[in-house]
């Protein structure tokens, strides 16, 4: 049981897969113009990487090593279409927000890189348990970064007004913004570790 | 003609693939230590990108609309770009083995690079003919190079400067990124047509 929950705690944070291990930018910076949205995209994605984790360690020992890759993406792609049409269907609100993001979940390193690096190996449990870690360290950081960003750039927290947003550094919306952000954020965890 | 010139500025400078729509930052982040690596990864991407999109924007006209299955866009691209990829690093360890060292492990990964599958289901979106497709991939492609070009020759001179610890490194890279995406943000009150 220990070790189970370590496994889950270790994607939170001692690998957080942003925060530490610095993948899956690209989402990160991209989605987090609001804490909401942030999490909105965090879920997602933990949701694609509890099943694409799952599947490749059911499938891990029927792939050749040669063909394992390409065979990775498509199990990964599938579910993130299948999570595309879902999110058309019931939350198209969601879907306008995130807009190009959602099929590139595809291509979010820390999918590919889960898969093979722990479920490729390991069995499905322990697999979805790291699925289910990452994917809350994926949603944390997103959503901590959308928080300070939101915070800072439009004086809302989720939405509620925090403080007058003619106080607000527009700046922190945009998109230089979401790079400073995520610059001091990740030096922050830095000075943590230490 | 001008609707040309207005996809090319505006793929540039207006709305960069990686300053502005955050496409990209891997590669941009991982090899943008030295400038002569990352024209090296700009030259790269940009062939990756054109080959892409030229392929998928055939298939998608030809195949998945008129058959109606759009839901199997994500699939289908991701396989091609991984096909292209692998064709990719086959050439340049043939005919640039000194690229393919600097390149490393980021060559294979042009696969996972978002800009790529961006690129490609954008132009879908945006619904541009095939002309406009290829000009609007050559385009971003040359944003994306410049971006890492400019961030690489940044870099040089930020690794000899003395910063506090905690900020050394990916933190330090991405506040000055954030300050090079301030700078074309400049861009945004070029209007044309």
């Amino acid at each position: 049981m220990k070790k189970k929950l370590k496994i889950v705690w270790d994607g939170i944070l001692p690998s957080n897969p942003v925060l530490v291990l610095l993948l899956g930018m690209c989402a990160t910076l991209g989605t987090t113009s609001s804490a909401l949205n942030g999490l909105m995209m965090g879920v997602s994605t933990l949701l694609v990487l509890i099943c694409s984790n799952s599947v490749v360690s059911m499938i891990k020992s029927l792939v050749p090593d040669k063909v394992r890759i390409p065979v990775f993406i498509v199990v990964i792609a599938t579910f993130v279409t299948l999570l595309q049409l879902a999110i058309s269907a019931w939350a198209p609100a969601l879907n306008e927000s995130l807009g190009l993001f959602i099929p590139l979940i595809v291509v979010n390193c820390i999918l590919l890189g889960r898969a093979e690096a722990f479920a490729s190996r390991r069995p499905v449990l322990d697999s979805a348990l790291d699925g289910l870690g990452c994917g809350i360290g994926f949603t944390l950081a997103l959503t901590l970064l959308g928080a300070a960003r939101e915070l800072l750039g439009a004086g809302s927290l989720f939405g509620i007004r925090i403080y007058p947003d003619d106080y607000a550094m527009l700046l922190f919306v945009l998109a230089p913004g979401a790079f400073i952000a995520l610059g001091y954020m990740i030096a922050l965890v830095n000075r943590l570790k230490h | 003609m001008l609707t040309y010139i207005s996809i090319i500025v505006t793929a540039i400078f207006i709305n960069n693939i990686v300053l502005a729509q955050f496409l990209g930052i891997c590669p941009f982040l991982g090899v943008s230590k030295r400038t002569d690596s990352a024209l090296g990864m700009g030259a790269a991407v940009t062939f990756v990108i054109t080959m892409a999109t030229l392929v998928t924007w055939c298939l998608q006209t030809y195949v998945l609309d008129p058959l109606g299955l759009q839901f199997l866009q994500t699939i289908l691209f991701i396989l091609v770009i991984a096909a292209l990829v692998q064709m990719l690093e086959i050439i340049i360890r043939k005919i640039a083995p000194a690229l393919y060292m600097a390149l490393g492990v980021f060559l294979p990964l042009i696969t996972t690079n978002c800009a790529v599958l961006g690129v490609a289901i954008l132009v879908v979106q945006k619904g541009f003919t095939l002309g406009e497709s290829l000009t609007y991939a050559v385009a971003t492609s040359i944003g994306f190079a410049l971006a890492m070009w400019i961030f690489a020759g940044i870099r040089e001179q930020l690794a000899l400067t003395s910063v506090p610890r905690h900020m050394k490194g990916v933190p330090l890279a991405l506040v000055g990124a954030g300050i090079l995406a301030m700078a074309f943000m400049g861009f945004s009150g070029i209007k044309i047509g």
